[in-house]
Protein backbone atom coordinates (compact mmCIF):
# COMPACT_ATOMS: atom_id res chain seq x y z
CA UNK A 1 0.00 0.00 0.00
CA UNK A 2 1.02 3.62 -0.41
CA UNK A 3 2.67 5.45 2.48
CA UNK A 4 0.35 7.83 4.31
CA UNK A 5 0.23 10.20 7.25
CA UNK A 6 -1.48 8.63 10.22
CA UNK A 7 -3.45 10.83 12.61
CA UNK A 8 -5.36 9.67 15.66
CA UNK A 9 -8.37 11.67 16.80
CA UNK A 10 -9.84 11.62 20.31
CA UNK A 11 -13.14 13.34 19.64
CA UNK A 12 -15.48 14.19 16.77
CA UNK A 13 -14.46 17.84 16.44
CA UNK A 14 -10.78 16.91 16.26
CA UNK A 15 -11.43 14.23 13.63
CA UNK A 16 -13.38 16.63 11.45
CA UNK A 17 -10.75 19.34 11.91
CA UNK A 18 -7.99 16.96 10.85
CA UNK A 19 -9.98 15.84 7.80
CA UNK A 20 -10.86 19.42 6.89
CA UNK A 21 -7.20 20.47 7.02
CA UNK A 22 -6.03 17.42 5.09
CA UNK A 23 -8.62 18.10 2.37
CA UNK A 24 -7.79 21.81 2.21
CA UNK A 25 -4.09 21.10 1.86
CA UNK A 26 -4.60 18.55 -0.88
CA UNK A 27 -4.58 19.59 -4.52
CA UNK A 28 -7.62 17.43 -5.14
CA UNK A 29 -9.95 16.40 -2.36
CA UNK A 30 -10.95 13.02 -3.83
CA UNK A 31 -9.16 10.30 -1.92
CA UNK A 32 -6.78 12.57 -0.09
CA UNK A 33 -7.97 11.91 3.46
CA UNK A 34 -9.94 9.00 4.81
CA UNK A 35 -11.40 8.22 8.21
CA UNK A 36 -10.23 4.80 9.43
CA UNK A 37 -12.55 2.72 11.61
CA UNK A 38 -12.58 -1.08 11.27
CA UNK A 39 -10.64 -0.85 8.03
CA UNK A 40 -12.12 -4.03 6.58
CA UNK A 41 -12.87 -2.37 3.25
CA UNK A 42 -10.44 0.57 3.26
CA UNK A 43 -7.28 -1.35 4.23
CA UNK A 44 -8.12 -4.02 1.68
CA UNK A 45 -8.54 -1.40 -1.05
CA UNK A 46 -5.27 0.24 -0.01
CA UNK A 47 -3.47 -3.09 -0.37
CA UNK A 48 -4.87 -3.28 -3.91
CA UNK A 49 -3.70 0.28 -4.64
CA UNK A 50 -7.32 1.22 -5.41
CA UNK A 51 -7.47 3.62 -2.48
CA UNK A 52 -4.35 5.75 -2.04
CA UNK A 53 -5.17 8.19 0.77
CA UNK A 54 -2.50 10.71 1.70
CA UNK A 55 -3.84 10.86 5.25
CA UNK A 56 -5.62 8.32 7.42
CA UNK A 57 -7.49 9.69 10.40
CA UNK A 58 -8.00 6.94 12.97
CA UNK A 59 -11.40 7.51 14.59
CA UNK A 60 -11.47 4.35 16.69
CA UNK A 61 -11.07 6.30 19.94
CA UNK A 62 -14.07 8.53 19.33
CA UNK A 63 -16.90 7.96 21.84
CA UNK A 64 -19.32 6.65 19.20
CA UNK A 65 -19.58 3.00 20.21
CA UNK A 66 -22.81 3.04 22.22
CA UNK A 67 -26.15 1.56 21.18
CA UNK A 68 -28.76 3.41 23.21
CA UNK A 69 -32.50 3.84 23.37
CA UNK A 70 -33.81 7.30 22.52
CA UNK A 71 -36.45 9.23 24.46
CA UNK A 72 -38.89 8.89 21.55
CA UNK A 73 -38.63 5.09 21.70
CA UNK A 74 -36.16 4.78 18.83
CA UNK A 75 -32.69 3.31 18.96
CA UNK A 76 -29.39 5.07 18.26
CA UNK A 77 -26.66 2.89 16.75
CA UNK A 78 -23.26 4.44 17.33
CA UNK A 79 -21.15 4.77 14.22
CA UNK A 80 -18.34 2.81 15.88
CA UNK A 81 -20.50 0.01 17.26
CA UNK A 82 -19.42 -3.04 15.32
CA UNK A 83 -21.76 -4.85 12.96
CA UNK A 84 -21.59 -7.89 15.30
CA UNK A 85 -22.47 -5.82 18.38
CA UNK A 86 -25.39 -4.31 16.49
CA UNK A 87 -26.75 -7.62 15.18
CA UNK A 88 -26.43 -9.23 18.61
CA UNK A 89 -27.93 -6.30 20.56
CA UNK A 90 -31.04 -7.41 22.49
CA UNK A 91 -33.16 -4.41 21.39
CA UNK A 92 -32.16 -4.86 17.74
CA UNK A 93 -33.01 -8.56 17.94
CA UNK A 94 -36.33 -7.90 19.68
CA UNK A 95 -37.70 -4.91 17.77
CA UNK A 96 -35.68 -4.64 14.54
CA UNK A 97 -34.86 -8.29 13.70
CA UNK A 98 -34.70 -7.50 9.97
CA UNK A 99 -31.54 -5.54 10.73
CA UNK A 100 -30.04 -8.32 12.79
CA UNK A 101 -30.87 -10.84 10.07
CA UNK A 102 -29.42 -8.68 7.30
CA UNK A 103 -26.16 -8.01 9.14
CA UNK A 104 -25.71 -11.68 10.04
CA UNK A 105 -26.24 -12.68 6.41
CA UNK A 106 -23.30 -10.53 5.35
CA UNK A 107 -19.54 -11.08 5.44
CA UNK A 108 -18.10 -13.33 8.18
CA UNK A 109 -17.91 -13.32 11.96
CA UNK A 110 -14.36 -11.93 11.78
CA UNK A 111 -15.33 -9.09 9.45
CA UNK A 112 -18.49 -8.25 11.41
CA UNK A 113 -16.43 -8.07 14.61
CA UNK A 114 -14.18 -5.42 13.05
CA UNK A 115 -16.53 -3.59 10.68
CA UNK A 116 -18.45 -0.68 12.18
CA UNK A 117 -21.88 0.71 11.38
CA UNK A 118 -20.43 3.92 9.94
CA UNK A 119 -17.89 1.93 7.96
CA UNK A 120 -20.55 -0.40 6.62
CA UNK A 121 -22.46 2.59 5.22
CA UNK A 122 -19.27 4.00 3.76
CA UNK A 123 -17.84 0.83 2.24
CA UNK A 124 -17.30 1.46 -1.44
CA UNK A 125 -20.03 0.68 -3.93
CA UNK A 126 -17.98 -1.56 -6.16
CA UNK A 127 -17.48 -4.35 -8.64
CA UNK A 128 -14.57 -6.59 -9.61
CA UNK A 129 -13.40 -4.10 -12.25
CA UNK A 130 -13.14 -1.40 -9.57
CA UNK A 131 -10.67 -3.72 -7.82
CA UNK A 132 -8.76 -4.60 -10.98
CA UNK A 133 -6.36 -1.73 -11.63
CA UNK A 134 -5.46 -3.25 -15.03
CA UNK A 135 -8.92 -2.32 -16.33
CA UNK A 136 -10.51 1.13 -16.69
CA UNK A 137 -12.99 2.31 -14.05
CA UNK A 138 -14.81 5.63 -13.86
CA UNK A 139 -15.11 5.19 -10.10
CA UNK A 140 -11.34 4.90 -9.67
CA UNK A 141 -10.34 7.38 -12.36
CA UNK A 142 -13.10 9.75 -13.49
CA UNK A 143 -13.43 9.63 -17.27
CA UNK A 144 -11.34 6.48 -17.71
CA UNK A 145 -14.26 4.35 -18.94
CA UNK A 146 -15.97 1.27 -17.54
CA UNK A 147 -14.36 -2.15 -17.73
CA UNK A 148 -17.57 -3.89 -16.71
CA UNK A 149 -19.53 -2.81 -19.78
CA UNK A 150 -18.78 -5.53 -22.30
CA UNK A 151 -17.15 -7.56 -19.53
CA UNK A 152 -18.37 -10.15 -17.05
CA UNK A 153 -21.49 -8.74 -15.41
CA UNK A 154 -23.05 -11.47 -13.29
CA UNK A 155 -22.89 -9.33 -10.12
CA UNK A 156 -23.84 -6.01 -11.71
CA UNK A 157 -26.79 -3.64 -11.51
CA UNK A 158 -30.14 -4.08 -13.23
CA UNK A 159 -31.66 -0.85 -11.90
CA UNK A 160 -30.52 2.77 -11.71
CA UNK A 161 -27.20 2.23 -13.48
CA UNK A 162 -25.64 4.65 -15.95
CA UNK A 163 -23.31 4.40 -18.93
CA UNK A 164 -20.55 5.41 -16.50
CA UNK A 165 -21.02 2.73 -13.83
CA UNK A 166 -22.98 -0.49 -13.30
CA UNK A 167 -21.60 -1.45 -9.87
CA UNK A 168 -23.83 -2.47 -6.96
CA UNK A 169 -23.66 -1.52 -3.31
CA UNK A 170 -22.92 -4.75 -1.42
CA UNK A 171 -24.17 -3.73 2.04
CA UNK A 172 -26.85 -5.96 3.54
CA UNK A 173 -27.14 -3.66 6.56
CA UNK A 174 -28.08 -0.69 4.38
CA UNK A 175 -30.93 -2.63 2.75
CA UNK A 176 -32.45 -3.36 6.17
CA UNK A 177 -31.88 0.24 7.28
CA UNK A 178 -33.75 1.34 4.16
CA UNK A 179 -36.95 -0.46 5.17
CA UNK A 180 -36.60 0.80 8.73
CA UNK A 181 -36.50 4.42 7.47
CA UNK A 182 -33.28 4.91 9.42
CA UNK A 183 -31.67 8.33 9.62
CA UNK A 184 -27.93 8.87 9.33
CA UNK A 185 -26.51 11.46 11.70
CA UNK A 186 -23.43 13.22 10.36
CA UNK A 187 -21.15 15.92 11.69
CA UNK A 188 -18.93 18.13 9.57
CA UNK A 189 -17.19 21.49 9.30
CA UNK A 190 -20.60 23.14 8.76
CA UNK A 191 -22.18 21.45 11.80
CA UNK A 192 -24.51 18.53 12.25
CA UNK A 193 -27.25 17.23 9.99
CA UNK A 194 -29.39 14.16 9.49
CA UNK A 195 -29.73 12.32 6.18
CA UNK A 196 -32.59 9.87 5.57
CA UNK A 197 -31.12 6.50 4.61
CA UNK A 198 -32.92 6.68 1.26
CA UNK A 199 -30.95 9.82 0.41
CA UNK A 200 -27.61 8.66 1.79
CA UNK A 201 -26.29 6.58 -1.09
CA UNK A 202 -26.31 7.83 -4.67
CA UNK A 203 -27.00 6.43 -8.10
CA UNK A 204 -23.90 6.61 -10.29
CA UNK A 205 -25.15 9.13 -12.87
CA UNK A 206 -22.17 10.96 -14.36
CA UNK A 207 -20.28 11.08 -11.03
CA UNK A 208 -19.89 7.38 -10.17
CA UNK A 209 -16.95 8.06 -7.86
CA UNK A 210 -19.43 9.59 -5.39
CA UNK A 211 -21.02 6.67 -3.53
CA UNK A 212 -22.94 8.81 -1.06
CA UNK A 213 -23.97 12.36 -0.28
CA UNK A 214 -21.47 13.08 2.49
CA UNK A 215 -19.68 16.38 2.01
CA UNK A 216 -15.91 16.68 2.36
CA UNK A 217 -14.73 16.02 5.94
CA UNK A 218 -18.21 14.97 7.08
CA UNK A 219 -18.27 12.06 9.51
CA UNK A 220 -21.10 9.63 10.28
CA UNK A 221 -21.67 9.71 14.05
CA UNK A 222 -24.73 7.46 14.42
CA UNK A 223 -27.67 5.80 12.72
CA UNK A 224 -31.05 6.39 14.34
CA UNK A 225 -33.81 3.81 14.06
CA UNK A 226 -37.35 5.18 14.45
CA UNK A 227 -39.55 3.90 17.27
CA UNK A 228 -41.60 0.82 16.58
CA UNK A 229 -41.70 -2.93 16.83
CA UNK A 230 -40.98 -4.53 13.46
CA UNK A 231 -40.74 -8.09 14.73
CA UNK A 232 -44.10 -9.58 13.71
CA UNK A 233 -43.80 -9.39 9.93
CA UNK A 234 -40.35 -9.14 8.40
CA UNK A 235 -37.79 -11.04 6.38
CA UNK A 236 -34.35 -10.63 4.88
CA UNK A 237 -34.13 -12.98 1.93
CA UNK A 238 -30.65 -13.07 0.43
CA UNK A 239 -29.90 -15.13 -2.67
CA UNK A 240 -26.26 -15.70 -3.59
CA UNK A 241 -23.82 -18.03 -5.31
CA UNK A 242 -22.55 -19.53 -2.03
CA UNK A 243 -24.58 -20.22 1.12
CA UNK A 244 -22.38 -17.98 3.26
CA UNK A 245 -19.83 -15.21 2.81
CA UNK A 246 -20.97 -14.04 -0.62
CA UNK A 247 -22.49 -10.82 -1.86
CA UNK A 248 -26.15 -10.93 -2.79
CA UNK A 249 -27.19 -11.58 -6.35
CA UNK A 250 -30.54 -10.30 -5.13
CA UNK A 251 -31.60 -9.51 -1.57
CA UNK A 252 -35.04 -8.42 -0.39
CA UNK A 253 -35.81 -6.78 2.95
CA UNK A 254 -39.45 -6.49 3.97
CA UNK A 255 -41.20 -5.12 7.03
CA UNK A 256 -44.95 -4.85 7.12
CA UNK A 257 -47.76 -4.31 9.59
CA UNK A 258 -51.25 -5.80 9.44
CA UNK A 259 -54.45 -4.66 11.15
CA UNK A 260 -56.93 -6.91 12.95
CA UNK A 261 -58.67 -7.67 9.66
CA UNK A 262 -55.34 -8.84 8.19
CA UNK A 263 -54.94 -5.89 5.83
CA UNK A 264 -51.51 -4.36 5.35
CA UNK A 265 -51.29 -1.00 7.07
CA UNK A 266 -47.62 -0.38 6.39
CA UNK A 267 -45.39 -2.10 3.84
CA UNK A 268 -41.77 -1.37 3.06
CA UNK A 269 -39.62 -3.31 0.61
CA UNK A 270 -35.99 -2.75 -0.36
CA UNK A 271 -33.78 -4.63 -2.78
CA UNK A 272 -30.06 -5.21 -2.42
CA UNK A 273 -27.55 -6.40 -4.99
CA UNK A 274 -29.40 -4.79 -7.88
CA UNK A 275 -28.36 -1.12 -7.87
CA UNK A 276 -25.83 1.45 -6.72
CA UNK A 277 -27.96 1.89 -3.58
CA UNK A 278 -30.73 0.09 -1.69
CA UNK A 279 -33.71 0.11 -4.05
CA UNK A 280 -37.13 1.19 -2.81
CA UNK A 281 -40.19 1.99 -4.91
CA UNK A 282 -42.87 3.77 -2.83
CA UNK A 283 -45.47 3.38 -5.61
CA UNK A 284 -45.04 -0.38 -5.48
CA UNK A 285 -45.39 -0.46 -1.69
CA UNK A 286 -48.58 1.61 -1.97
CA UNK A 287 -50.22 -1.16 -4.02
CA UNK A 288 -50.34 -3.29 -0.88
CA UNK A 289 -51.45 -0.69 1.61
CA UNK A 290 -54.99 -1.19 2.91
CA UNK A 291 -55.20 -4.50 1.06
CA UNK A 292 -55.12 -8.07 2.28
CA UNK A 293 -51.83 -9.71 1.30
CA UNK A 294 -52.31 -12.05 -1.61
CA UNK A 295 -50.03 -13.63 -4.19
CA UNK A 296 -51.56 -11.87 -7.20
CA UNK A 297 -50.97 -8.55 -5.50
CA UNK A 298 -47.40 -9.54 -4.63
CA UNK A 299 -46.80 -10.24 -8.33
CA UNK A 300 -48.02 -6.73 -9.18
CA UNK A 301 -45.77 -5.23 -6.52
CA UNK A 302 -42.77 -7.13 -7.88
CA UNK A 303 -43.50 -6.01 -11.43
CA UNK A 304 -43.78 -2.39 -10.31
CA UNK A 305 -40.55 -2.58 -8.30
CA UNK A 306 -38.70 -3.87 -11.35
CA UNK A 307 -40.08 -1.28 -13.75
CA UNK A 308 -37.18 -0.20 -15.95
CA UNK A 309 -34.89 -3.11 -14.99
CA UNK A 310 -32.29 -3.77 -17.67
CA UNK A 311 -29.87 -6.66 -17.88
CA UNK A 312 -26.35 -6.45 -19.26
CA UNK A 313 -26.24 -10.03 -20.54
CA UNK A 314 -24.67 -12.11 -17.78
CA UNK A 315 -27.02 -10.65 -15.20
CA UNK A 316 -30.28 -10.84 -17.20
CA UNK A 317 -31.37 -13.66 -14.88
CA UNK A 318 -31.41 -11.24 -11.96
CA UNK A 319 -34.60 -9.60 -13.23
CA UNK A 320 -36.60 -12.83 -13.01
CA UNK A 321 -34.76 -13.84 -9.82
CA UNK A 322 -35.64 -10.50 -8.23
CA UNK A 323 -39.27 -10.82 -9.29
CA UNK A 324 -39.58 -14.23 -7.64
CA UNK A 325 -37.57 -13.15 -4.59
CA UNK A 326 -39.86 -10.17 -3.96
CA UNK A 327 -42.96 -12.40 -4.09
CA UNK A 328 -41.34 -14.99 -1.81
CA UNK A 329 -40.12 -12.36 0.65
CA UNK A 330 -43.57 -10.80 0.85
CA UNK A 331 -45.06 -14.24 1.53
CA UNK A 332 -42.49 -14.85 4.27
CA UNK A 333 -43.12 -11.49 5.91
CA UNK A 334 -46.92 -11.62 5.63
CA UNK A 335 -47.05 -15.09 7.16
CA UNK A 336 -44.59 -14.24 9.94
CA UNK A 337 -42.06 -16.84 8.78
CA UNK A 338 -38.81 -14.94 8.16
CA UNK A 339 -35.92 -16.51 6.26
CA UNK A 340 -33.44 -18.31 8.51
CA UNK A 341 -29.75 -17.73 7.88
CA UNK A 342 -28.58 -20.94 9.47
CA UNK A 343 -31.11 -23.23 7.84
CA UNK A 344 -30.45 -22.02 4.31
CA UNK A 345 -33.50 -23.60 2.74
CA UNK A 346 -35.80 -20.94 1.33
CA UNK A 347 -38.84 -20.93 3.59
CA UNK B 1 5.95 -14.83 30.34
CA UNK B 2 7.21 -11.50 31.55
CA UNK B 3 7.05 -8.09 29.97
CA UNK B 4 9.54 -7.31 27.23
CA UNK B 5 10.26 -4.61 24.73
CA UNK B 6 11.09 -5.36 21.11
CA UNK B 7 13.27 -2.76 19.48
CA UNK B 8 12.50 -1.63 15.96
CA UNK B 9 14.83 -3.21 13.43
CA UNK B 10 13.58 -1.16 10.53
CA UNK B 11 13.69 2.24 12.17
CA UNK B 12 10.83 4.05 10.48
CA UNK B 13 10.53 7.77 11.12
CA UNK B 14 6.74 7.44 11.09
CA UNK B 15 6.69 4.64 13.66
CA UNK B 16 4.39 5.02 16.65
CA UNK B 17 4.65 3.36 20.04
CA UNK B 18 2.26 0.41 20.32
CA UNK B 19 1.57 -1.52 23.49
CA UNK B 20 -0.25 -4.83 23.35
CA UNK B 21 -0.94 -7.75 25.61
CA UNK B 22 -0.07 -10.75 23.47
CA UNK B 23 -0.89 -14.17 24.92
CA UNK B 24 -0.70 -12.72 28.41
CA UNK B 25 2.60 -10.89 27.96
CA UNK B 26 2.94 -7.12 27.69
CA UNK B 27 4.68 -6.04 24.49
CA UNK B 28 5.76 -2.49 23.59
CA UNK B 29 7.37 -1.57 20.31
CA UNK B 30 7.46 1.15 17.67
CA UNK B 31 5.35 0.27 14.64
CA UNK B 32 4.98 2.00 11.29
CA UNK B 33 1.33 2.86 10.58
CA UNK B 34 1.10 0.68 7.46
CA UNK B 35 2.04 -2.51 9.35
CA UNK B 36 -0.83 -4.93 9.87
CA UNK B 37 -1.36 -6.78 13.12
CA UNK B 38 -0.65 -9.98 11.17
CA UNK B 39 2.76 -8.79 10.01
CA UNK B 40 3.54 -7.47 13.49
CA UNK B 41 2.78 -10.86 15.04
CA UNK B 42 4.70 -12.86 12.46
CA UNK B 43 7.64 -10.64 11.54
CA UNK B 44 8.31 -8.69 14.72
CA UNK B 45 7.14 -11.04 17.49
CA UNK B 46 8.01 -14.28 15.68
CA UNK B 47 4.54 -15.66 16.42
CA UNK B 48 4.35 -17.51 13.12
CA UNK B 49 1.49 -19.79 14.15
CA UNK B 50 -0.88 -17.19 12.72
CA UNK B 51 -0.81 -17.65 8.96
CA UNK B 52 -0.95 -15.27 6.02
CA UNK B 53 -3.23 -16.81 3.39
CA UNK B 54 -4.93 -14.32 1.11
CA UNK B 55 -3.95 -11.16 3.04
CA UNK B 56 -7.36 -9.70 2.08
CA UNK B 57 -9.77 -10.93 4.74
CA UNK B 58 -11.17 -13.67 2.56
CA UNK B 59 -9.62 -16.88 3.89
CA UNK B 60 -9.46 -16.51 7.69
CA UNK B 61 -5.99 -18.07 8.06
CA UNK B 62 -4.91 -14.93 9.95
CA UNK B 63 -7.74 -15.10 12.51
CA UNK B 64 -6.69 -14.04 16.01
CA UNK B 65 -8.69 -12.92 19.02
CA UNK B 66 -8.57 -9.20 19.81
CA UNK B 67 -10.17 -8.51 23.18
CA UNK B 68 -11.71 -11.95 22.88
CA UNK B 69 -13.27 -11.44 19.44
CA UNK B 70 -12.04 -13.20 16.30
CA UNK B 71 -10.91 -10.79 13.58
CA UNK B 72 -8.82 -10.92 10.41
CA UNK B 73 -5.43 -9.68 11.60
CA UNK B 74 -4.43 -8.99 7.97
CA UNK B 75 -6.95 -6.12 7.74
CA UNK B 76 -6.15 -4.49 11.06
CA UNK B 77 -3.43 -1.88 11.13
CA UNK B 78 -1.38 -2.64 14.22
CA UNK B 79 -1.43 0.99 15.40
CA UNK B 80 -5.21 0.71 15.76
CA UNK B 81 -4.77 -2.26 18.12
CA UNK B 82 -2.79 -0.19 20.66
CA UNK B 83 -3.90 -1.22 24.15
CA UNK B 84 -5.63 -4.40 22.97
CA UNK B 85 -5.40 -7.94 24.33
CA UNK B 86 -4.40 -10.30 21.53
CA UNK B 87 -4.62 -14.09 21.66
CA UNK B 88 -3.02 -16.20 18.96
CA UNK B 89 -2.86 -19.96 18.49
CA UNK B 90 0.32 -19.92 20.60
CA UNK B 91 -1.70 -18.59 23.53
CA UNK B 92 -4.27 -21.38 23.82
CA UNK B 93 -2.21 -24.11 25.43
CA UNK B 94 -1.50 -23.78 29.13
CA UNK B 95 1.28 -25.37 31.17
CA UNK B 96 2.38 -27.36 28.16
CA UNK B 97 -1.06 -28.93 27.70
CA UNK B 98 -3.05 -28.31 24.51
CA UNK B 99 -6.50 -26.87 25.05
CA UNK B 100 -9.67 -28.87 24.43
CA UNK B 101 -10.12 -27.63 20.86
CA UNK B 102 -6.54 -28.36 19.89
CA UNK B 103 -6.90 -31.90 21.25
CA UNK B 104 -10.26 -32.34 19.48
CA UNK B 105 -8.76 -31.24 16.15
CA UNK B 106 -6.13 -33.94 16.55
CA UNK B 107 -8.63 -36.59 17.68
CA UNK B 108 -10.96 -35.86 14.76
CA UNK B 109 -8.22 -35.51 12.14
CA UNK B 110 -9.61 -32.04 11.44
CA UNK B 111 -6.88 -30.96 9.02
CA UNK B 112 -4.66 -32.18 6.25
CA UNK B 113 -2.05 -29.55 5.38
CA UNK B 114 -2.73 -27.60 8.57
CA UNK B 115 -2.31 -24.12 7.10
CA UNK B 116 -5.82 -22.96 7.99
CA UNK B 117 -5.83 -24.73 11.35
CA UNK B 118 -4.60 -21.90 13.64
CA UNK B 119 -7.30 -19.61 12.26
CA UNK B 120 -9.93 -22.35 12.45
CA UNK B 121 -9.09 -23.01 16.10
CA UNK B 122 -9.08 -19.31 17.02
CA UNK B 123 -12.54 -18.91 15.46
CA UNK B 124 -13.74 -22.06 17.20
CA UNK B 125 -12.39 -20.83 20.54
CA UNK B 126 -14.51 -17.69 20.23
CA UNK B 127 -17.51 -19.74 19.11
CA UNK B 128 -17.30 -21.92 22.21
CA UNK B 129 -16.73 -18.94 24.52
CA UNK B 130 -19.58 -16.87 23.07
CA UNK B 131 -22.14 -19.65 23.33
CA UNK B 132 -24.20 -18.55 20.33
CA UNK B 133 -23.74 -21.54 18.00
CA UNK B 134 -24.86 -25.03 18.94
CA UNK B 135 -25.97 -27.00 15.89
CA UNK B 136 -23.78 -28.16 12.99
CA UNK B 137 -25.47 -25.59 10.73
CA UNK B 138 -24.79 -22.83 13.23
CA UNK B 139 -21.16 -23.89 13.63
CA UNK B 140 -20.67 -23.93 9.86
CA UNK B 141 -22.26 -20.50 9.49
CA UNK B 142 -20.21 -19.02 12.36
CA UNK B 143 -17.00 -20.39 10.84
CA UNK B 144 -17.72 -19.58 7.18
CA UNK B 145 -14.91 -17.03 7.27
CA UNK B 146 -12.32 -19.81 7.69
CA UNK B 147 -11.62 -21.57 4.40
CA UNK B 148 -10.02 -25.01 4.27
CA UNK B 149 -8.79 -25.80 0.78
CA UNK B 150 -8.09 -29.40 1.80
CA UNK B 151 -11.81 -29.67 2.46
CA UNK B 152 -11.59 -30.92 6.05
CA UNK B 153 -14.85 -29.19 6.95
CA UNK B 154 -16.76 -32.30 8.12
CA UNK B 155 -14.00 -33.21 10.58
CA UNK B 156 -13.52 -29.59 11.67
CA UNK B 157 -17.24 -29.43 12.44
CA UNK B 158 -16.99 -32.77 14.28
CA UNK B 159 -14.15 -31.43 16.42
CA UNK B 160 -16.01 -28.24 17.33
CA UNK B 161 -19.26 -30.11 18.04
CA UNK B 162 -17.36 -32.53 20.26
CA UNK B 163 -16.03 -29.69 22.41
CA UNK B 164 -19.41 -27.96 22.50
CA UNK B 165 -21.10 -31.16 23.65
CA UNK B 166 -18.48 -31.86 26.30
CA UNK B 167 -18.98 -28.28 27.55
CA UNK B 168 -22.73 -28.80 27.66
CA UNK B 169 -22.32 -32.04 29.66
CA UNK B 170 -20.07 -30.30 32.17
CA UNK B 171 -22.59 -27.53 32.64
CA UNK B 172 -25.47 -29.88 33.44
CA UNK B 173 -26.39 -29.83 37.13
CA UNK B 174 -25.32 -32.78 39.24
CA UNK B 175 -28.09 -35.38 39.42
CA UNK B 176 -29.76 -35.74 42.82
CA UNK B 177 -28.44 -38.71 44.75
Amino acid sequence: MNRFDYERADDVAQAIGLADRAMANAAESVGQARFLAGGTNLVDLMKEDVERPRTLIDINRLPLRAIEELPDGGLRLGALATNAETADHPVVRARYPVLSSAILSGATRQLRNAATNGGNLNQRTRCCYFYDTATPCNKRTPGAGCGALGGFTRMHAILGASEHCVATNPSDMAVALAVLDARVRVSGPQGERTIPLADYHRLPGDQPWRDNNLAAAELVTAVDLPPGDFSAHYTYLKLRDRLSYAFALVAVAVVLARDDAGRCTDVRIALGGVAHKPWRVPDAEALLRANAPDRALFEQVAARMLDGAVGLGDNDFKIELARRAIVRALEQAASGRPQSHTDKRIA
Amino acid sequence: MGSHTVLSRDADPGALPVTLEVNGAAVSLPVAPYVTLLDLLRERLQLTGTKKGCDHGQCGACTVLVDGKPINSCLKLAVTADGARVTTIEGLASNGRLDALQRAFIEHDAFQCGYCTPGQICSAAALVAEGIAFTRDEVREYMSGNLCRCGAYPNITDAVMDVLQRDALQQQPEPDT
